[in-house]
């Protein structure tokens, strides 16, 4: 399926283009260029406009705004002398729902949000007011998560498109951001307004020089020398760029256009436009990892209940020597995937379909068994989480159809083994409906004597490609 | 007209958990109690505040956050819908207050005189932070005295805890002219927490104490480390070791707050009274009061 969005743009977060565009020509060319962005917008026959705002902070995961209808009047905490922002919007509820739902099922923590009178934040009002006056198209808000890193944020745009691909809805992706976050300390005219530095003048430019060519992974993967160079720190680092750039499956040959670069109070504030047709050139420069599932530090709470969890256990504790993948016509292997315990193929391509071998947790490279493996070199029982087993059990399908150019939607049916049906069908019942039974495929459940290596739980893939 | 006094300095944090494991009337969600060690700090801080005659609660909230000058509320009356942006689900909080003008604008005038970039905060649909209100509510849940509001400038973040220092130690002692010559008795509140790394999820009932702990053994030792040298009267040492502080411990004093504080009592060399210490979501929280009737030439 073609990526469902339609079009990408970056907006700054200040109120002036706003609330007050005739005092400076700068904030003119900002509110012309939001102008322009609405009109691209309004003919893009988008259903939704999805808005990554870093002015909107959170700290427990992130948060999606659910409200059908957030009313309220806001004003901005230091520009509150240019005027106040009545705001009314219409908000896809069910759309927020289902993206905090595919959140939890790629492992993040994240909560929807449906208050009267919650404060909806300065860059998202202003986003919307410029971008969507008439409310024609709905939309969702989505927090930056003062903690989160790269991996928690690529998540979530992947989990927005998992959300965006099973209702078949083509978006508008926004994010509201500075470029350079530094402002004036002082009060200033007006009439007097610059970008803050000279330096920060060369970074924004380099910036947008690469956006204009259409680079946003790699702009996404200089997010934090952009942060250590030209953003002051405020709640939240520098971050939207990993949302948008996932947003747009991490490519380089976007098509972009710098509506307008102009100061505000002295930081950077930038409309962009990236067009998703490619430009015909670009790759990625950089290579930061790709990543389909998050298994950060969320489970702090629980700090005592995983320090219990058993620890993975390397290579020469984990069952049979391990082989090459088996080569050959129609054979799909990756080195994502672990090693086979015998002579066959990670998967094998045949017409449409694709036939997985069957794929337990062990993690590719170390051999290790997340969860812990269930007995030790002399047969006894250990303790095991079968909950994080099943989890890297469909890790490793992910990236084996991943490889194959398929993906967890495109699977039709699953055999899974369990060695203790009684212990451990629950756990991992749990996981399998945050993960792959969200995606609807059949499934067929057995109970084994045992598996070649130490693990508890093993599936068998069928999937489209 | 009397010399106006400060009657009372408290490091008085603002996490909304309190205001929801209180289920006042105010406040919309509800909740079967929980960090009862902060709440009956409060108590203690109430019960000792009460004893003090004074006529104003001067605030400095860090969730006001300014990054272009020190601003002051700037109207009579405020009053509307709180909703915390980061915990809805704790606290959505009707709140109704006062405001002391006069003692707000001298405060500016002063601060502008001394060369801080201020300004008064007039517009009437400006929403007042949780933090005010939360404090607010924690010293004074009538609302019945009025409230100078100060924001929390973000120097830290442009320039250095030093440079936040400075400002904040300005503004300290211009508050606290401005207090004497006002005439009037004030508390002086800082609004903030001591370490503040935050957990990053929340049990299904938040309440729930089980799982309330601080979140690591150097968050603890450094707010230990705070905390005795306010018990001691080594304000000083605070100001001294703040830089450190604020980056290791993450702690909410880099809005300011603290230094503030303690410059609007002139570094108390007396001990302050610790009311209560408990963590709140892993951050480090003390309710401490520097009462200066006991130690300044104050009339009481």
């Amino acid at each position: 399926m073609t990526n469902p969005v339609l079009a990408s743009y970056v907006v700054p977060v200040h109120p002036h283009p706003l609330l007050v565009p005739e005092q400076n020509e700068g904030w003119q060319r900002l509110r012309d260029a939001f102008d322009e962005a609405r009109q691209q917008i309004s003919d893009s026959g988008a259903d939704i406009i999805i808005i990554y705002s870093t002015t909107w902070p959170s700290i427990i995961g992130h948060q999606i705004q659910a409200d059908p209808n957030p009313t309220w009047t806001l004003v901005d905490q230091d520009f509150h002398d240019l005027g106040s922002m009545d705001y009314s919007f219409r908000i896809d509820a069910d759309f927020a729902e289902a993206w905090n739902k595919a959140n939890h099922a790629r492992g993040l923590q994240s909560r929807t949000v449906a208050y009267n009178g919650f404060p909806i934040d300065v860059g998202s009002v202003v986003a919307l007011k410029l971008l969507n006056p008439d409310n024609a198209i709905p939309a969702v808000i989505v927090s930056s998560n003062v903690y989160a890193n790269r991996a928690e944020t690529t998540v979530l745009a992947k989990s927005c498109l998992d959300v965006l691909k099973s209702t078949g809805k083509k978006a508008v992706a926004v994010t509201a951001m500075s470029m350079s976050n530094r402002m004036f300390t002082e009060f200033i005219d007006a009439a007097d307004d610059k970008i803050h530095s000279l330096k920060d003048d060369e970074w924004n430019r380099k910036v947008l020089e690469f956006l204009e060519e259409g680079r946003l992974e790699d702009v996404a993967q200089l997010s934090r020398t952009i942060h250590q160079q030209i953003r002051v720190q405020k709640v939240v680092t520098f971050k939207p760029m990993w949302w948008l750039s996932a947003m747009n499956d991490n490519r380089n040959d976007l098509t972009g256009r710098v509506l307008a670069y102009e100061a505000l109070h002295g930081a950077g504030g930038a409309v962009v436009h990236l067009d998703p047709t490619s430009n015909g050139m670009g790759d990625k420069e950089y290579d930061e990892d790709d990543v389909e599932m998050y298994h950060g530090e969320r489970n702090v709470l629980d700090a005592d209940e995983s320090e219990s969890t058993p620890e993975s256990k390397q290579v020469d504790d984990n069952g049979p020597a391990l082989w090459d993948p088996a080569e050959g016509k129609d054979a799909v292997n990756t080195d994502s995937a672990p090693k086979p315990v015998g002579l066959y193929p990670h998967a094998r391509r045949v017409g449409d379909l694709l036939y997985l071998s069957g794929v337990g947790p062990r993690q590719p490279g170390t051999n290790a068994i997340p969860g812990g493996p269930i007995r030790d070199a002399n047969g006894e029982p250990l303790e095991y989480d079968i909950k994080a087993q099943t989890r890297a059990v469909v890790e490793n399908i992910a990236r084996i159809l991943e490889e194959a150019g398929s993906s967890m939607e495109k699977v039709v049916d699953v055999t899974s083994f369990l060695v203790d049906m009684d212990r451990d069908f629950s756990g991992y019942n749990e996981v399998w409906a945050e993960t792959i039974g969200h995606y609807g495929p059949t499934r067929t459940t057995l109970a084994i004597r045992a598996l070649p290596t130490p693990i508890a739980v093993e599936m068998k893939v069928i999937a489209k490609i | 007209m009397a010399k106006g006094s400060i009657v009372a300095g408290c490091l008085a944090p603002h996490p909304p958990h309190l205001v929801y494991a209180e289920n006042p009337p105010q406040n919309e969600p509800t909740s079967e109690g929980g960090w009862e060690q902060l709440r009956w700090g409060y108590e203690r801080l109430r019960e000792s505040l009460s004893k003090i005659d004074h006529d104003v609660l001067v605030i400095l909230s860090p969730h006001w956050q300014t990054y272009v000058g020190t601003h002051f509320l700037g109207l009579p009356h405020f009053e509307g819908l709180s909703v915390d942006p980061i915990f809805p689900n704790l606290f959505r909080y009707s709140y109704n207050l006062d405001i002391d003008v006069e003692l707000s604008k001298a405060i500016h005038d002063k601060a502008a005189n001394a060369g801080l970039a201020v300004k008064m905060m007039e517009n009437p649909d400006f929403r007042v932070d949780y933090g005010t209100i939360t404090t607010g509510h924690m010293v004074n849940p009538a609302f019945d005295k009025p409230l100078v509001v100060i924001s929390s400038n973000r120097s830290r973040h442009y320039y250095s805890v030093e440079v936040m220092q400075e400002m904040m130690m300005e503004l300290g002692r211009v508050t606290r002219d401005a207090i004497l010559e006002s005439g009037k008795k004030a508390v002086v509140l800082a609004s903030n927490s001591l370490s503040h790394r935050h957990f990053t999820t929340e049990s299904d009932v938040p309440e729930d104490m089980s799982k309330e702990h601080i979140t690591s053994h150097a968050m603890h030792l450094w707010d230990m480390r705070i905390i005795d040298y306010m018990r001691t009267g080594q304000a000083q040492r605070i100001i001294d070791e703040m830089p450190e502080f604020t980056e290791q411990a993450i702690a909410e004093s880099d809005g300011g707050g603290l230094t503030w504080l303690l410059s609007t009592l002139t570094v108390p060399t007396y001990p302050a009274i610790l009311h209560g210490y408990g963590t709140i979501i892993g951050t480090g929280n003390a309710i401490v009061e520097w009462p200066c009737y006991a130690h300044e030439e104050v009339e009481v």
